[in-house]
Order: structure tokens, then sequence, then C-alpha cells
């Protein structure tokens, strides 16, 4: 269970960084995860092609609370193209048996969530809702 | 076999699923009310089935096809039984409670509804309760009414009376909900809907395992339920419905079975039930589950109902142990489910860290999402008893529920 949940992960839970309605983003997406209910708001900021703001509001459990907050202070300073190169690790590190997860960084502890692959979308939710983010997108994303 | 008194322990015996370790420890099944598990005697019905008597029913003058057929039917005499109908007649095998629902909104209420009518149902009502009605009320430009709860989870009757006027046309309504277990006062609101000439659909999904079915007491026009819930096999259910109002009633789907006689001219629809049962049925399914109405019928349900009430009391109690425990649904009258959120640890991180502990329950909405916003709630976890449940088994989940605080403080 600790393999899951790993203690940053409990922090990022209690306390969510950059947990807030962003007022003046530049754009903004809503996730949805229709089997458990969790909702999310990403605001992000991006100024010449670089996200210089990102934040999120919502209601989710300890993994997608956590896999928003690390993902957003990962996101800060990226250009959106490094961003969604960054979502593709993720994704495979998240889906496949043999990944190198040695390039993700902090990311990295959301491995564990491989073993359990009901909990996966928990753990994706964020990076998708990022992906409609940046290309705007205003219907509601859902993990399906 | 278990005559008398429940022999718990024998009863465990019968379930070979439950005989297993899951994450290293034994298996502590508390999903019953998403589905039960399986007797042998149902599993062999199945086997014996497709191992001997595989062929389609009501079409071959084959031994096969007489011995299949034989069986279907006999299922039908003893679903009838079961929830003592008037008739085999009027018990339609369809794939579950869902398709019943869809099938009565269709074919009986949509046809007869006009614009401005007033369709009924409860707050407390699962997603297949809801949204077929939803679906017709827009085709007719009808409209939705909904009973509403109480903070502890009841209809609150005087609501429904006051909801119940001559522009009302059909009420629907849950047995037992379950998302909050509440056993609602079905046979009193089918007297006070049938007052105000209104018929009355009751889904009891979650009822048939629990309590002794009998339509001819309740009076209700409909009634339906599925078999998995009921120690059955998946995709199969009955509707029963008063033969009056299935013999007024349009087919829902065309297809073989259903008809007497085609012609491009015209067709002549088949007698009830087999008007409603278009296309090849789920022959082992219906075997399944007249074998799973056999398993059950050695018991006396008060004494199931009794069983699994003291199970209910017993972890109503222990669970009170654990930190930060809100339960959700505190009916006076409640069948042995069991919903609580626990501080602001989400439902989903409690259903893995005790399955980590080989404890199964149920995290989320439980497709009653109303339910979920009148107590201003995302979701819930939730663990609901059978009778092959037992207390000890309580004891290890109420400990896991303890690892959770572990985990999170």
């Amino acid at each position: 269970m600790r393999e899951l949940y790993q203690e940053v992960i409990i922090d990022h839970n209690r306390n969510p960084r950059n947990f807030y309605a962003m007022e003046n983003a530049s754009s903004h997406a809503e996730g949805y995860n229709p089997l458990c209910g969790d909702k999310l708001n990403l605001y992000l900021k991006i100024e010449h092609d670089t996200i210089v703001d990102a934040s999120f509001t919502g209601e989710g459990c300890a993994i997608s609370t956590a896999s928003a907050s690390i993902m957003i202070e990962s996101l800060i300073g990226k250009t959106v193209s490094q961003a969604q190169a960054v979502f593709e690790q993720v994704h495979t590190m998240l889906t496949c048996d043999h990944c190198d997860e040695s390039c993700l960084g902090k990311l990295a502890i959301f491995s564990g969530v491989k073993a359990y692959p009901a909990r996966v979308k928990c753990a994706t939710l964020a990076w998708h809702t990022l992906l409609a983010a940046i290309k705007n997108n205003q219907d509601i994303v859902t993990t399906e | 076999m278990h005559a008398e008194k429940l022999n718990i322990a024998a009863i465990r015996q019968d379930f070979p699923a439950l005989n297993q370790q899951v994450n290293g420890h034994p298996l502590v099944y508390f999903d019953n009310a998403a589905t039960t598990q399986k007797p042998q005697a149902v599993i062999d019905a199945l086997m014996h089935y497709y191992s001997h008597d595989n062929a389609n029913v009501h079409r071959g003058l084959h031994e096969l096809s007489e011995r299949a057929t034989k069986q279907y039917e006999a299922a039908r005499c003893k679903v009838q039984q079961f929830i003592n109908a008037p008739s085999e007649h009027e018990c339609i095998f369809l794939r579950g409670t869902t398709e019943a629902v869809n099938l009565v909104a269709q074919s009986y209420v949509l046809p007869r509804l006009k614009a401005g009518d007033e369709v009924l149902i409860t707050e407390m009502e699962h997603h297949s309760n809801i949204v077929p009605w939803q679906m017709i009320c827009e085709k007719a430009a009808a409209v939705l009414k909904v009973v509403p709860i109480n903070d502890r989870g009841e209809l609150i009757l005087s609501e429904f009376e006051a909801l119940l006027n001559k522009k009302t046309k059909f009420f629907s309504v849950g047995h037992i909900s379950n998302a909050l277990g509440t056993i609602n006062p079905i046979k009193k609101m089918i007297q006070m809907a049938h007052a105000q000439q209104v018929p009355v659909f009751i889904d009891g999904a979650q009822a048939a395992p629990h309590t002794k079915i009998d339509v001819q007491d309740l009076d209700c026009d409909f009634y339906a339920f599925s078999g998995h819930k009921m120690y059955g096999p998946t995709g199969i259910g009955v509707l029963y419905g008063k033969a009056e109002l299935l013999e007024a009633m349009q087919p829902y789907q065309g297809g073989g079975e259903m008809i007497t006689r085609v012609s491009f001219s015209g067709t002549q629809y088949n007698v009830i039930p087999h008007k409603f049962e278009a296309g090849t049925p789920n022959i082992a399914g219906v075997i399944g589950l007249s074998a799973a109405i056999d398993y059950l019928n050695q018991f006396d349900m008060s004494q199931v109902a009794a069983y699994e009430k003291q199970l209910l009391s017993y972890a109503t109690e222990a669970i009170q142990s654990v930190k930060d425990i809100r339960l959700i649904g505190t009916a006076a009258d409640k069948a042995s489910i069991l919903s609580f959120t626990m501080g602001k640890v989400h439902p989903h991180d409690i259903g893995s860290i005790v399955n980590d502990l080989g404890v199964a329950i149920r995290s989320g909405h439980h497709c009653a999402m109303p339910v979920m916003d009148h107590f201003k709630v995302a979701a819930t976890a939730r663990g609901s008893f059978a009778f092959y449940n037992t207390r000890e088994e309580i004891d290890i989940f109420t400990a896991a529920l303890g690892k959770v605080h572990e985990v999170f403080d």
C-alpha cells in the first residue's frame, strides 16, 4: 500500500500546491472521472508558448489530487510542446510494463499506481485535462 | 439442508468464490449490493445445461430442444411461486431490472403520456430508475416529479401524498435503496398511488435476496428484479406485470418468438409473456436463476432477513469506533447496506486500502448521484452484507478501516 500512497503523494493530497481558481488564466479546462465523481478545473497562463503559471481546483481522491498538484509544479516554466512530451512519458509510465522512469524526476513516484489498474485513471485525469487546456477545449474531458 | 436455523459455516461452503485469498488475506466480500457470489448449485446448473441440454427453446422437435424448453418454462413457474404471481404468464424474462424499467417506460407509460402529464419517482432512485423516465418525459413533454427524502434517507410520505394528483400518470420506486439501504414502505405507497388511480412499478433489484416478495399482497402493477443480485447469473432478470396491463402493451422489441404469424401485410403478435421475449433468450441464465431460487427456497427468508439485520446492527456499531465515520443513510427500516464517508479521505482511497487487506467494498456514487447531492458528498464507501457474511468479517473490515487512518494521518 505504501507503494501507492508514498509520503510525497500524501503530502500533496493534504496540502495541494497552486490550489486556487486563476482569474486571468489564458486557458482553462474541466476534467471529470465519471467512475468516482472526481472533478478537476485546470487553469493555465501561457505566454509566448511557455506555461508561466498554472493552478487547479476540484474534488478528488488522494491520487488524483496529488497528481494534479505535482503535475502543475512540474509544468511551470515548460513550453507547451515540452509539457506535451511529459504527458506522453507519464502516460507510458502508467500504462506500459517496461519503461524508463529516470527522466520523470518527481513524477516517477506515480509509477506505483500501475500496480492498481483501477486507480490509473485517478492519476491520469489531471494530464488529460492538461491536454484539453492546451487545446483550449471547452468540452468536459472524461477519463472514459 | 440448512433448514431450521441458518448454519452460516455450511452456507459459506456452498459458495466456492468465498474460499480464496486476496492480496494474501482471506477474501471478505462486502460488495453484495453490486452482485452476489454464486452457490455451487447455480454453477452446476449452468454447466449441466451447456454440457447436456444445450438447444434453442420453443423451436426444435428434438430431444435436446424439448429438455431446454421444459427447463426454461419450469423456471417461469418457479419465478411465479417465488414472487407469488397469480400466473406464470405474467413473468417475463429479461436481461435484468434495467431492461424491465425501460420496457415499462417505453411500452406501457410513453404511449399513455400527454404533454403536461407527470411521472413520479423518488430522490433515492438508482440511475436505472431515473433515466428511462427522463427519456420518455422528454419525448412526451411530460414532467418528471421527485418525492424527496429526509436526512435519514427516508422518503417523506406527506410530500409523496402532496405530489400525487390528477396529472400523475405513473409512479416508480425502489423497494430497497442500493445507496442508503432504506426499505421503503411500498405497500402503503402502492395503496396511496392506487387511491389516485396511479399504476406503480417496483424496482426490486435490492429486495429479492433479502426479503420475501409477494406481488399479490403488495398489489403492485409491475415488479422487477435481477438474477445476479440474488445468487443467480448475470444477464437475466424478471419483470412481473399484471396480465391486463401486459396485454394492453405493445411489444418492445420485434423478432422471432414474439409473433404468431408474420407476413408483409401485417404481423400478429404472440401472447404474453412471449410477446416480450423477442429473439433467443438467455436460456442458461434462466436455468441458473431457477437454481438460485431453489437454493434460496431451502431457507426461511425471515431468518435470512433477521440474520442480515443482526450483521447490520453489529457493523453499524463496530464502525462507529473508527474515527471520523459518517453514516449516509440511517433509516429506521434498513437492509444490510452500510454507506459511509471517513472525514476527508476519498472513498476511492478507502476502497483501495481495504482491498489490500482482502476486503471488497464499493466506492463511488453507486449510480445514485442525486442521493450523493442530497448528502453533499461526491461519493461514499459502501459495505453490503449477504447471509454468508459473518461478524468476524466485520471485525476484519473495521480493522481495515483503521489502516486507512494509518496511511492518511
